[in-house]
């Protein structure tokens, strides 16, 4: 059983330059910089995250990804990384355009809506689930798009992005093989690495 | 006046004179024979002379960035609010060197010195110095001190534009970076404002040609004039409103030019309280170091290249309603460094006060000060052993 930071870290090649959108405290920065020395930076506006990447000494600018990324200039970062976040942001889409246009590589993380626990949530209780996980109310959420595995990886399709590996996770955030065998069912983070 | 000193003040403290007897050739071709520089130090230099902070002030500061000169004085140093015991710029563990530039009025070699070969005055004849001439002389300074590297260089505005010119000219004096509200050159419409400045100055019959002294005046009504449009720049509009709305001295209009509404007398005020205090001068040589400053021109305005030559950790800060200094143009520093693979982080704080909030004490402002400067504290300790 791997956690998602490790199946990332496997990914991720060292003394690469890495800009990681939404990176919160830094955990996956901080990892990725002590272990694989990768010239890295992250975008947060939270200033307590703020604070503890400088902290801990993680190069951090507060910048607000949903006024544009225009700053980074093309194909100027190996990896462009963005963990439990996508499903917070106006349009994804068009993110996924802007990390492609300014990364080789992308590394996506989600929470997938198709989980069977939330399908039954939906489908028994009529209403919009909320778990552990997704502890928000429909009101309240900072999440303002839910998909599913299946729906990301058809959106890749239309896109013409190539999912060059993909990794899906449970709630404790570990790998099993009947996930692997079923992900938009049995994930409930799903984990793709893409580029052009 | 402080009745008590408070705990977390550096007390009163004593300005020193540092002489200077290597020329200094300067930006402008002419060389300073010699020269002193006035400083004050908080804190403590350790055994190993490296907990070195060097603070560079912006257009009308100086070397009295901390504390008090006696009992008696009416406000501290400029940047009190940021530095003594267990503050943002803690000197129970730096040791803070502020000093005045060159060209300055408090002390240190400027217009209103004598100039040794004339036995005169300098006024008019004062070369005007440069951003780059500063930090040369900021590092002689050092050595004097025998500080080879400094944990950090601080500074605001003009100061942070010596920040970024330290860790151009000399990359391996200097662990960290802290560049506030500045930008790495001036706008268009900031020079334009900087022209009005000095226009208002030299138009003023009592300027002389800058040899005022000489002729038992000063330019107050110009030097006053340039502050009352400076200070409009340094804050937003917000603030201004805030402070005095339409705010009336009379219970109606007067229809005349007098006083009628409480800004006017405000910035009446501040012109005049800044006449008494500062050298017109030295005002317009600081307006044009600001003019002058453009490292990126040594690569063909490539910001990035001429930044690839720093080696330290930078941290930028801006504040969201400076429109003199805003955040677009820290930004273009940050994103610089980002290109160049440098070590940056950056805040931009939510301030009402625009660029004059460079200099409160706002608690986020603060807290991200004292956070990046902790790590490089602790990095000093763990470095030692």
């Amino acid at each position: 059983m791997r956690s998602d930071l490790e199946i990332i870290d496997e990914w991720v090649q060292p003394n690469i330059r890495v800009l990681d959108l939404a990176c919160g405290p830094g955990e996956l920065l901080h990892h990725l910089i002590k272990n694989k020395q990768v010239n890295g930076y992250g975008l947060e506006i939270g200033p307590d995250d703020l604070n503890t990447c400088i902290e801990k000494g993680i190069p951090v600018l507060e910048q607000n990804i949903d006024e544009g990324l225009q700053n980074f200039d093309d194909q100027s970062f190996d990896l462009v990384l963005m963990t439990h976040a996508l499903q917070q942001f106006r349009r994804p889409d068009l993110l996924i355009d802007e990390m492609l246009r300014i990364g080789k590589e992308c590394i996506i993380t989600f929470p997938n809506f198709g989980h069977w626990r939330s399908r039954l949530h939906l489908a028994l209780k009529g209403r919009m689930p909320v778990s552990d996980f997704l502890p928000y109310n429909w009101y309240d959420t900072p999440n303002i798009h839910f998909f599913t595995f299946q729906d990301f990886e058809r959106l890749c399709k239309e896109k013409n992005i190539k999912v060059l590996r993909w990794a899906a996770v449970d709630g404790q955030l570990k790998d099993h093989w009947w996930i692997r065998s079923m992900p938009n069912l049995f994930s409930e983070t799903a984990i793709f690495h893409i580029s052009r | 006046m402080p009745d008590v000193i408070s705990a977390d003040s550096v007390g009163i403290v004593t300005p020193q004179t540092a002489h200077f007897d290597t020329p200094l050739p300067l930006a402008c071709g002419q060389t300073l024979a010699s020269y002193d520089l006035v400083y004050e130090t908080y804190g403590t230099l350790n055994s190993d002379a490296s907990n070195a902070v060097l603070i560079c002030h912006a257009l009308s500061g100086d070397h009295h960035a901390a504390g008090y000169h006696a009992m008696s004085d009416s406000k501290p140093g400029w940047w009190d609010s940021a530095i003594g015991p267990g503050k943002a710029i803690d000197t129970n563990t730096f040791f803070v060197i502020a000093l005045n530039n060159l060209g300055g009025c408090c002390g240190s070699t400027g217009p209103t010195s004598i100039n040794p070969e004339t036995g005169q005055r300098w006024e008019a004849s004062f070369p005007i110095v440069t951003v780059e001439d500063w930090v040369e002389s900021q590092a002689r300074l050092a050595d004097l001190l025998g500080i080879q590297t400094f944990a950090a260089i601080v500074g605001g505005s003009l100061g942070g534009m010596q920040v970024l010119e330290w860790s151009i000219r000399f990359p391996t004096r200097l662990k960290s970076a802290v560049i506030v509200a500045s930008a790495p050159k001036l706008s268009t419409q900031n020079i334009a404002f900087n022209e009005v400045a000095r226009q208002s100055i030299r138009r003023d019959p009592d300027f002389f040609e800058g040899n005022y002294l000489d002729n038992d005046s000063v330019p107050t009504n110009g030097l006053g004039l340039a502050r009352m449009l400076g200070h409009i720049t340094y804050l937003s509009d917000d603030a201004m409103g805030a402070k005095f709305g339409r705010q009336m001295r009379h219970d109606s209009y007067q229809y005349n030019y007098g006083i009628e509404f409480e800004v006017e007398s405000y910035l009446r005020y501040q012109g005049e309280a800044f006449t008494k205090r500062f050298d017109a001068n030295t005002y317009m040589l600081m307006t044009k170091a600001l003019d002058y400053f453009d490292p990126a021109s040594q690569t063909n305005g490539d910001l990035s290249a001429v930044l690839s030559r720093a080696q330290c950790e930078f941290l930028l800060v801006s504040f969201t309603t400076d429109w003199r200094f805003s955040p677009e143009r820290s930004e273009e520093i940050v994103n610089a460094l980002v290109k160049a693979g440098k070590q940056v982080s950056y805040a931009k704080i939510e301030a009402a006060e625009g660029h004059d909030a460079f200099l409160f004490p706002i608690p986020r402002y603060m807290s991200v000060l004292n956070t990046f400067l902790t790590r490089v504290a602790n990095r000093l300790t763990t470095e030692v052993k």
